[in-house]
């Protein structure tokens, strides 16, 4: 195995995510597999071969800067689990 | 042991486009909350971002303006945490490859210049704001500012004092600004400051354990919170203690910094490239486009200012320190060729009138060609500089011309000998003591005289003139 069972709590813990012990288990497995999957990539001789930005040979395209009409406030708001109608309500942040 | 500190900055900038980084929502300020808000700035799933070329116009324009070598092909990088200012879980932002890198700025400071290098500017996008209430367990969270396009700026950790640091942000602030790509609101935040310090003693290459300070909204909170914290860290290890790597909040109330403990944990933002987002171009053609539309810059100005106009590098400094006010000083010498006097007038009377006013010069009530008009008046004895100064206040107020005022207000000086003769004459006649004491040798007195006469005149007499007259008259008693 080349992580570990604290790793997989980690990675969890940044992403939010309560899992059970058994889809920790089945996640490490997974994780395990894509990082076997670097070390077969790492094997492939690159010595010569310029770097590339993207797997694409495009660019990002650009728009101008103009404006266009937003959502109306309730449409902004329709998804939101709470709202006073005017702005998201979220338990309170205290830094 | 003696400790210096290293001091490197983070500096975020808001670009001054109309609209978002990556949607076409208004960047307008103070608008009702999440009233600029569409389905790419609030996250929604599925939609997809389309970067504004301005934002990348003024990106390229600032890492010229900084010297920078500019990667032609660069990418944009997602930034992960979660945080309620922040719809996507993540930050638009450019991690391994920036636009611009490797840059350097020269940084005037009292003991001489000092080039500070820039490590990299890159382009992201700011996150929504938090509002906390007070007696309610709730933060409302307004999205307006998420997606409005932001230059980081980050240098090289070569500052050794707070002074440096503030005068790296001062030029940094006023480069931006002459650039017409941020307004350089520290207050409203459209212009925000982070530092990295630590400390080490003299002469030692290796870095200590740095901290993180954020919160400093003015250039004085900059200097006083890193002043703080130099003096925090050099009492700590000076007891034999060490320094903990941390985020610091500095609160201008006390002037000094506190520990932020939500934001230790998870310093792990796994950037990763923003599958969104193909790599972004710089063709050479817009950096030719930027080059060629690059104005003067503050150093330049200030410089040809000492040469052309002959003034102290006091004044040009001030003159130059916003691109308005340096437009406003040639304009005027354009009309009045004595630099040093438009200096005198613009860096007195008319930068204490433009303090009290928040649109400063764009909407000064005194135009070039007035106050050129009115230091033509005072130079040519049409009234004196003490009359000039009133003058000044009314054209500031009403927007006149001074010739106008001054003939509605009766103010053109006296220069008539006879009729300043009678004057004194009378004036004479009604002070016999001060005369006396005049003639027995106290002849400060003449002050008093010259007062007395202007006072009668109501500030109209030629001062020049009224010092002639009183010595000539006060002589011709001797006897």
């Amino acid at each position: 195995m080349k992580i570990t069972l604290d790793q997989v709590d980690y990675v969890a813990a940044l992403g939010r995510l309560a899992l059970s012990r058994e889809e920790k288990m089945k996640f490490m497995g997974q994780l395990d597999d894509v990082l076997k999957y670097m070390d077969t990539l790492s094997a492939v001789p690159t010595d010569n071969v310029e770097p590339m930005a993207g797997p694409v040979e495009l660019f990002t395209p650009m728009r101008d800067d103009t404006v266009n009409p937003s959502l109306l406030i309730e449409e902004a708001l329709a998804n939101a689990p709470a709202s006073d109608g005017s702005s998201f309500l979220v338990p309170k942040i205290i830094e | 042991m003696e400790f210096e500190a290293v001091i490197g900055l983070e500096v975020h900038a808001q670009l001054l486009t109309n609209s978002k980084a990556f949607c076409s929502c208004t960047t307008k300020f103070g608008s009702a909350p999440n009233s600029n808000t569409c389905p790419i700035c609030l996250g929604m799933p599925g939609s997809l971002p389309v970067l504004n070329s301005k934002a990348l116009d003024y990106t390229v324009l600032m890492a010229l303006a900084c010297n920078c070598r500019i990667n032609e092909v660069s990418r944009f990088a997602r930034k992960n945490y979660y945080y309620p200012d922040l719809p996507k879980n993540y930050q638009i932002s450019q991690y391994e490859l920036p636009v611009a890198e490797h840059g350097w700025l020269d940084v005037d400071l009292v003991s001489g210049t000092k080039r500070i290098g820039i490590t990299r500017i890159h382009m992201e996008e700011d996150a929504g704001k938090l509002i906390h209430d007070e007696k309610k367990s709730v933060s409302y969270v307004d999205l307006n500012r998420t997606g409005v396009p932001l230059i980081e700026i980050v240098s090289e950790p070569d500052m050794r004092t707070a002074e440096e640091a503030a005068a790296y942000l001062r030029s940094l602030r006023s480069i931006l600004v002459y650039l017409g790509i941020c307004d350089g609101n520290m207050e409203e935040g459209s212009f925000r400051c982070d530092a990295n310090v630590s400390i080490r003693p003299r002469g030692r290459q290796a870095l200590g354990t740095k901290t993180e300070l954020k919160n400093m909204n003015s250039f004085k909170n900059v200097q006083k919170g890193l002043e703080y914290e130099i003096e925090r860290h050099t009492e700590i290890l000076t007891d034999g203690g060490t320094i903990v790597q941390e985020t610091r909040l500095f609160d201008p109330s006390s002037g000094s910094t506190v520990s932020m403990r939500s934001k230790e944990q998870a310093h792990d933002y796994r950037y990763f490239p923003d599958p969104d987002l193909l790599p972004l171009k710089v063709e050479p053609e817009l950096v030719e486009k930027m080059k060629k539309a690059m104005p003067e810059l503050p150093r330049a100005k200030r410089d040809r200012f000492i040469k052309d106009f002959g003034i102290p590098e006091y004044d040009a400094s001030v003159l130059t320190a916003e691109r308005p006010l340096a437009q406003f000083f040639e304009d005027t010498v354009a009309i009045f060729a004595n630099p040093k006097a438009v200096s005198n007038w613009i860096m007195t009377e008319f930068m204490r009138a433009a303090k009290g006013q928040d649109s400063g010069l764009i909407s000064s009530p005194v135009n070039p060609a007035n106050l050129a008009k009115l230091l033509g008046m005072i130079e040519d004895g049409t009234i004196s500089g003490k009359i000039g100064k009133t003058v000044f206040e009314e054209m500031w107020g009403t927007g006149k011309a001074p010739d106008d005022i001054v003939r509605e207000k009766g103010l053109v000086q006296v220069s008539d000998v006879s009729e300043l003769t009678k004057v004194i004459a009378k004036i004479l006649a009604d002070n016999p003591k001060e005369v006396s004491r005049y003639l027995a040798g106290k002849t400060q007195l003449l002050a008093f005289f010259v007062g007395q006469t202007m006072r009668a005149t109501r500030g109209k007499a030629n001062p020049q003139l009224v010092n002639e007259i009183l010595t000539v008259e006060l002589d011709k008693l001797k006897n």
